[in-house]
Formats: C-alpha cells, sequence, structure tokens
C-alpha cells in the first residue's frame, strides 16, 4: 500500500527567501514564517469505491453529506406539505388520521433541524470548505472523516426505517418529551421511538468523529500565514459551531441513552408514578423536567450550530458581492465567540412554563437578552458593509438580503419569547412555530440556497442560470415571508401549537381563511424549489463553463490549482497567506480585490489597513 | 433596482398588515394586562429597528448598485461607530427586559388571598378539587387514585375530607377574585391555559406546579391543552365559568364534597352487600332448577 501514499513533506520547507524578491520591496516584506510540520500524506483511491464511496476526500465526503441531508430535507419538505394540507383544508385528505398528523409534526422537526441543517453546515459545508479556505490539502483525519459520514448514512438509513416499522415513526414531537413519548397514547412508542433514539445516538457518534476533524483542522492544518485573524467569517462560523457541538450534543446522546433504558428495561430516570387507563405503571421517582433540561441543553446550542455558520458564510458572500470589506471583522469574529459562550448559558427559556422553579426565569431571561447584543451587532455590521460598497444584486445577493430581512424578524420575535413575562402567553402557541421557522428555518436556508449559488461553479465549473435564479429566490422568498410572517397573529390569538385540527373554538374560526392561505404559500415554496433543481440538471448539462474565480473572491478556494479543486486541493505547493480574506476595492490596487495570497510587494502602493 | 422595490413593499405591507389585522389576541380578561403592555412596547421597539434595518438595507441596494466605475469604501473598522451601536443596543434591550422581569416577579408571587384549585390532568381530560370550609386541600397521591377515590385524596388527612370536588371538565370561577391554580398530572405533560386569562403553566406528573390570575370579565372561556400530550392532545379541552360572587357561591353549594361522596359509597357498598346476597341465593336457586 504504501506506493499509494504520496510523501509531499518535500515541498514543505520553503523558506521566506525563496518567495521573496520581487522588484521594489524590501526582502522581508513578505517574510511568513516556516512551516513547523511535514505536509500530511493523502490517501489517493484508485478505484470507483474508494473514489466515490468510502471516499477519503473531505470535498467528496462534504458533497455526500450535502446530498444525504438534501434528501432528508426534500423528506421534511413533503412531511411538512402532508401538515399544510391537514391544517389549512381538514378532512380534504382523509389519510391524514391524529396519528399520522403526529408522526409528520414530529419527523419534520427532527429531520429538518439534526439531519438536514446540522448535517448540511457541518457536514457538506464544513468538510467542503475548511480544508480549502484555511489552506489544508485535506482534513487531518480523512479515515475518521470518511467514517463520519457513513455513520450518518447509518444513522439517516434508520430513521427512515421508522416510517416502515409497525406503528410508524414516533410521534411525540421533535423535542421528544418523557413521559408520553414512550407511552402508549403517543404514535410510535413501540418501534418508532427506539429506532428514533438509536438513529440520534449513531447521528452524535458519527458527528463526533468528523466535528473533531473540523475542530483540528481549524487548530493545527492551517498554511503558512493564515492566522487565526485571518480566517474567512465562514471557518470562524463552521468552527465555533462544531465546539458547541461537541459540547452539547453529548447532552443529547445521555438522554437518549437514558431514555432507552426507561423504555426496554424500565428504568425510571424520566418515569415518575404513572397511572395509565386506571393502572399504575411500574415507574416511579424519575423526573420529567430533568430530561428537558438535558434536552435543551443541546437543544438551545444547536440553534447556534446552525445559526453560526449561516452567520459566517453570509459576512463572506455579502463581502464579495458587495465588493467590500467586511464591516468590523474583528467584532464578527468575537460576537461569534461570545454567540456560542452564552448559547450554553440560556437553555432553560425554552421552560419558563414548564414547572421548573420559577425563580429561574429572572437568570435565563437575562442571559437571553444579553445574546441579543452581540446578534445585533453583527446584523449592523452586514448593513454597514453594504454601505458604501458596490454591490452586485445577483442571485447570491438576493439571497442575502432576503436572510437579513426574515433574520431580522425573527431575531425580534425572539426579544419576544426570550422575554420571561411575554413569553407566558406566546409559549405553545403559533407565534412560536413562526419565530423559530423564520430565524432557523428560513433564514439559514436562505443563506444555503445563497452558497449553492456562489459556490456551485467551485464545485463543478460552471455557472447557475441567473433568470431561474432569480425566480427561485423570489419565490421562495415571498412565499415563506408569507407563510410566517402572518402565522405570529395566529399565536397572538392563542391558537395552540400541535393540535390537529381545532374543532370549532370561537377564536380560531377568523383564523380559518389564513390557515388556508399559508397552505397554499407552503405548497408553492415548496414547489418552487424544484426550480433549483431543474437549475442544477440544466446547468450540469448544458450550463456554461465558470471562469475561474468568476466572483473575483479573495479567499483560497478560489485560488486552487485547478477549478474543481482536485484531491490535495492546491497542487504541488501550499499557498502562503499575507493577507485577511477582505481586501476589496482597496484605494490604490489595480483591482477592486486582492487575494489573500498576493504578498506585500505586489501591493506596496496600495493603502491596505488590515492584513 | 426592482430587487429594492419589491423588498420595500414587503416591508411596507408588513407595517399595513400589522395596522389593519383582524387576528390580534382575544380580549383580555384577567389582571395580565401588564404582559399585554409589555408585547406593545416590544413590538413598538422591536418592529421599529426591524423596519429600520430593513429600510437602510433598501436604501443601499438602491443607493449602491453596482457601477463599473465606483470603488466601494475601504474601511474595514470604526470603533466609534460600533460603541455607539452596542450602548444604544443594550440600553434598548435592558429598557425590554426590564417590564418583564418585574411583571415576572408578580407572576411567581402569588397574593396571599387567593382560593386554591387543584387541577388534575390526564389523558385526555380535567377534573378540579377547591379547598372545604377549611380553606385547604387534602394531600393527594396517584396511586389512591379510583373509582372511589377519584382524586386520589389522602384518606388519613384531614383536610382532604370537606374538600369540594368537581367532577367535570367546566370550572367555575369567581369574578375578582385571585385563584392560584395547582396543576398536577397522573400521566404525561399537560398545560391548562385559557387565551384570555393569558396566563399558563405545565402540569408535571410527579409535582405540583402552579401559576395565578385573577379573573376579571364574567363569561364563558374555553379551556386548551397547551402542552403537546399524545394523539388527543387537540381534543382537550375544558371550560371556565367566570360568575359574579352571588352565583359562584349558589354553584359551589350545589357541590358534591368528598365526605359526601365517601357516605354516598358507604351506602353503595351496603346496598351491594345485598345485591351480593341476593345474587348468590339466586345462584343457588339456580343450582338447584339445574
Amino acid at each position: 500500500m504504501s506506493d499509494e501514499y504520496e510523501n509531499k513533506s518535500g515541498y514543505q520547507a520553503q523558506s521566506s527567501e525563496a518567495l521573496t524578491g520581487s522588484a521594489g520591496s524590501t526582502p522581508d516584506m513578505d517574510y511568513v514564517r516556516p512551516a513547523e510540520l511535514p505536509e500530511q500524506d493523502l490517501y489517493h483511491g484508485h478505484t470507483f469505491l474508494t473514489k466515490w464511496v468510502f471516499c477519503q476526500d473531505a470535498k467528496v465526503i462534504g458533497v455526500q453529506y450535502f446530498l444525504t441531508a438534501v434528501f432528508t430535507g426534500i423528506v421534511g419538505l413533503i412531511l411538512s406539505w402532508l401538515m399544510r394540507l391537514q391544517l389549512g383544508f381538514p378532512g380534504l385528505a382523509g389519510f391524514i388520521t391524529a396519528e399520522h398528523y403526529y408522526q409528520f409534526v414530529t419527523m419534520h422537526g427532527m429531520i429538518m433541524v439534526v439531519y438536514f441543517l446540522t448535517a448540511l453546515f457541518l457536514g457538506g459545508f464544513g468538510n467542503y470548505l475548511i480544508p480549502l479556505m484555511v489552506g489544508a490539502r485535506d482534513m487531518v483525519f480523512p479515515y475518521v472523516n470518511m467514517l463520519s459520514f457513513w455513520m450518518f448514512f447509518v444513522a439517516v438509513a434508520i430513521l427512515m426505517a421508522s416510517f416502515f416499522v409497525p406503528g410508524g415513526p414516533t410521534g411525540a414531537g421533535w423535542t421528544l418529551y418523557p413521559p408520553q413519548t414512550i407511552l402508549e397514547g403517543t404514535p410510535g412508542s413501540g418501534m418508532g421511538i427506539l429506532l428514533m433514539l438509536i438513529s440520534l445516538a449513531l447521528f452524535v457518534i458519527g458527528f463526533t468523529m468528523g466535528g473533531l476533524n473540523y475542530m483540528i483542522t481549524v487548530l493545527q492544518a492551517r498554511t503558512r500565514g493564515m492566522t487565526l485573524m485571518r480566517m474567512p467569517l465562514t471557518v470562524w462560523g463552521i468552527f465555533t459551531a462544531t465546539v458547541l457541538a461537541m459540547l452539547a450534543f453529548p447532552a443529547l446522546l445521555v438522554s437518549a441513552i437514558m431514555m432507552t433504558l426507561d423504555k426496554v428495561i424500565g428504568t425510571s430516570f424520566f418515569m415518575p408514578t404513572i397511572l395509565k387507563a386506571g393502572e399504575v405503571l411500574e415507574y416511579g421517582g424519575g423526573s420529567p423536567i430533568l430530561f428537558q433540561h438535558l434536552f435543551w441543553f443541546f437543544g438551545h446550542p444547536e440553534v447556534y450550530i446552525v445559526a453560526l455558520p449561516a452567520f459566517g458564510i453570509v459576512s463572506d458572500l455579502i463581502s464579495v458581492h458587495a465588493r467590500k470589506n467586511i464591516f468590523g471583522y474583528r467584532m464578527m469574529v468575537w460576537a461569534i465567540v461570545g454567540i456560542g459562550a452564552l448559547s450554553f448559558f440560556v437553555w432553560a427559556h425554552h421552560m419558563y412554563v414548564s414547572g421548573m422553579n420559577p425563580w429561574f426565569g429572572f437568570f435565563f431571561a437575562t442571559t437571553t437578552l444579553i445574546i441579543a447584543v452581540p446578534t445585533a451587532m453583527k446584523v449592523y455590521n452586514w448593513i454597514l458593509t453594504l454601505w458604501r460598497g458596490n454591490i452586485r444584486i445577483n442571485t447570491v445577493m438576493l439571497w442575502c438580503l432576503g436572510f437579513i430581512v426574515t433574520f431580522v424578524n425573527g431575531g425580534i420575535t425572539g426579544i419576544f419569547l426570550g422575554n420571561v413575562s411575554v413569553d407566558v402567553p406566546l409559549s405553545d402557541t403559533y407565534f412560536v412555530v413562526a419565530h423559530f421557522h423564520m430565524v432557523m428555518g428560513i433564514a439559514p436556508v436562505m443563506v444555503i440556497m445563497g452558497a449553492v449559488y456562489h459556490w456551485f461553479p467551485l464545485i463543478t465549473g460552471r455557472l447557475l442560470n441567473e433568470t431561474l435564479g432569480k425566480w427561485h429566490f423570489w419565490a421562495t422568498f415571498l412565499g415563506a415571508y408569507s407563510i410566517y410572517f402572518p402565522m405570529h397573529y395566529l399565536g397572538f390569538i392563542g391558537v395552540p401549537r400541535r393540535y390537529y385540527e381545532m374543532y370549532d373554538s370561537p377564536y380560531m374560526t377568523s383564523a380559518v381563511g389564513m390557515n388556508e392561505f399559508i397552505s397554499l404559500a407552503a405548497f408553492l415554496v415548496g414547489a418552487a424549489q424544484f426550480i433549483l433543481i431543474f437549475n442544477i440538471i440544466k446547468t450540469l448539462k448544458t450550463g456554461k463553463p465558470a471562469p475561474k474565480n468568476p466572483w473575483k473572491a479573495n479567499s483560497l478556494e478560489w485560488h486552487t490549482s485547478t477549478q474543481p479543486p482536485e484531491h490535495g486541493n492546491f497542487g504541488e505547493r501550499l499557498p502562503v497567506v499575507h493577507r485577511w480574506p477582505y481586501d476589496f476595492s482597496v484605494p490604490g490596487a489595480k483591482d477592486d480585490f486582492i487575494p489573500q495570497t498576493t504578498p506585500p510587494s505586489e501591493v506596496v502602493h496600495t493603502k491596505v489597513e488590515k492584513t | 433596482m426592482h430587487a429594492g422595490i419589491i423588498f420595500f413593499l414587503v416591508i411596507l405591507g408588513s407595517i399595513l398588515f400589522h395596522i389593519f389585522t383582524p387576528w390580534y389576541w382575544t380580549d383580555i380578561a384577567s389582571n395580565w394586562k401588564g404582559m399585554d403592555d409589555t408585547i406593545t412596547l416590544t413590538f413598538w421597539v422591536g418592529g421599529g429597528v426591524f423596519v429600520a434595518v430593513c429600510l437602510f438595507m433598501i436604501y443601499c441596494v438602491f443607493k449602491y448598485s453596482y457601477k463599473e466605475d465606483r470603488k466601494a469604501e475601504y474601511k474595514p473598522e470604526d470603533k466609534k461607530l460600533e460603541k455607539i451601536l452596542t450602548v444604544a443596543t443594550t440600553l434598548g434591550v435592558a429598557a425590554l427586559l426590564a417590564p418583564g422581569l418585574i411583571i415576572w416577579n408578580q407572576y411567581v408571587n402569588v397574593p396571599k388571598n387567593s382560593i386554591e384549585i387543584d387541577v388534575m390532568a390526564w389523558q385526555w381530560g380535567w377534573q378540579y378539587r377547591l379547598p372545604g370550609n377549611d380553606g385547604k386541600l387534602g394531600t393527594t397521591k396517584v396511586v389512591n387514585i379510583n373509582d372511589d377515590n377519584p382524586f386520589g385524596i389522602n384518606l388519613d388527612d384531614p383536610f382532604g375530607r370537606d374538600d369540594v370536588m368537581v367532577q367535570s371538565d367546566i370550572i367555575n370561577l369567581e369574578n375578582n377574585r385571585p385563584v392560584k391554580i395547582l396543576l398536577r398530572s397522573v400521566d404525561v405533560l399537560h398545560n391548562w391555559y385559557v387565551p384570555q386569562f393569558r396566563a399558563k403553566m405545565d402540569a408535571v406528573p410527579g409535582v405540583v406546579t402552579y401559576y395565578w390570575f385573577e379573573p376579571n370579565k364574567v363569561g364563558e372561556y374555553e379551556v386548551l391543552c397547551a402542552e403537546y400530550c399524545g394523539v388527543g392532545h387537540y381534543a382537550m379541552r375544558g371550560g371556565v365559568e367566570v360568575q359574579d360572587p352571588n352565583s359562584y357561591q349558589e354553584w359551589l353549594g350545589e357541590q358534591e364534597t368528598f365526605s359526601d361522596l365517601l357516605a354516598k359509597q358507604n351506602k353503595e357498598i351496603e346496598t351491594k352487600k345485598v345485591a351480593k346476597n341476593n345474587s348468590n341465593i339466586e345462584k343457588v336457586i339456580y343450582k338447584e332448577e339445574k
């Protein structure tokens, strides 16, 4: 096997002298400290199986993660259609019983949060972009990285299998609150919930393998000159989210294990004395609220595990397409880190009316509203990046603008819900549903779409069709906004969430028309995603080849030896970094961008403030 | 250009929707007007920020759209501006948090003169228990619950004997008298929620949770379960009737107490015994005939 390993250690000893010497500069101007470690050996697969299936190239693994996550996302989308069919037009589809409805709700929620968004941002974008953006040839543990994807794949397979077991998938709500989760009276309380718990445990194990890679690659495998404060915000976002995930997912794992024990061998971690159908069950002494604490200790950081990569990616997209440096880079980095740290101190704001000691409310309301400050700073910095920019209003930028609108909207409603006594009338109503879909559903999806249009030429070498892209954007943005903006008002009325139907409640009668409208908009938004699928297929077949670095971006992923990048990313020699990735429109520079690899000697006449 | 216009129309539409919406909260029927006021305040501050941010974004889209010959400004940081924005945001957030915490303080401190009501929840229904003349509720245990003791009252607890039992999903309340809702569940999580009262709290099996409010409008209201509790969740409704003091006392007088129920049961046991004897006699006769 040794002949399959390529020894690149010969390339690493590039000292500064070899790279300098441009006319008109002092020799040490371009100095970058020499590499301390030899380069990594890469395993190059030769067979189809090792090249495309059990592949160790982070880029292929990223695409595998992406496609698997998108598959689960499509399942989640179809489930949401079925739910909206019942809510907008009750009884129209007779096959949707209450059991089915609750199963759709549960699976939609769990799939979208964990298997779609988390896997897509960290597994998909993380794998593809981290090594490219920090100037590494691959992740530091490529074999573990491959295992990580296949563990995720098995987790998805088990999750999907639960649709076909007797009793169907679990219908306990995505929060899986005991005791009802494992008791009769909840759909799928037999096989369904067991498969869900097993799938979650496997997901956590697989994700830990991937997460180790993302963290250590960022910390240890950056190329020469790539200091932490020169990393693109995308990497900062994904890195911080990974740290959060490594700390938060264990809480999910232990609660899944304990619940499995409660279910299978009758322990009582979360089960108090219960009277069911006139009989006292053989449980006693457990605490249902303990589960909620464990779940939200994972669940709240989970929100930021999705949001932080989105923050990072959107910062980069806005900067590139506004042709302007990101405003307040250091503030952005510290805001990401600060939000990440604070996100571990706010979990019980999901539990104000859970029956926990109500005095907790003071603490968690305060921490929750503190977290609004760094978040607001990020929003200001995005719009200040647009200010006095030179904004390309293309599809990518439209998605970014859509993100700003939906994220600010959802962030503001978060201030309602975080402010403990305001939460009391609104919690468990459609206001909550509208809030979290706007802020962690629609807003991150806007970023994902922008990222797809932005990096598609890098991954495939072809540019997606702009006209189709704009239609896709407007249908999705306007449709999604008209689903979730009015939905807040259902919450004001007091309509509770997770209701299969409302019967003839007096408050609900006024909302029938709105429910029909929301359902129609939901069908439209779902259907609009087929524009993207059509666009991708069409582009792959007949799309125009993308020029190298089509957006004129600075970060390293656009400055690879080939486009799309090959295994090993950077050809013979790793790039050397001399500046941050946001040198756009620098006064005195020839072009309106200066790539990170450009040495100072080539741009001596410019007024570069930050490198 | 058209992008800016569409975004502007979205923002304008949102404002108009908020002004003209027929969908807004139900008329409040309790003392928690402070919650509504804090929501209104948050709406003004938060809505203002939302509109301002979006309008600024739209302005940038109009003003700084791509032109070949223009160069963007190069200014990585502006410490002063960032500081001003941080301080202003912190002040705004604190201004919203303060009323929220003040009202929460009222929410967790129950007034002394409030009447305690035991709300018992199960899959899928409600029933209620009020203290009797001694003003105290008897203690309960889930394992005590059976047909003869529907609330699971501890038989050796003297406070339990005169408890008023309302074995119905509708409870009557006295207008302008604070009530402390004591929630318990015998199986899974539930939540006793009346939109008009604004307040809510989960019922958790194994513990007793509480919240309070003061109904201030005579009328009938629907109770909804607000915490998912299995497949019958959406059908788990109840009712509240808020009455003036006289009608309330009249209603209260008609309700059965625990000792009434026990007395009735003792009678029933007697009659059952007689019936059993009778049936034994019949069996004997039947056997003999055979």
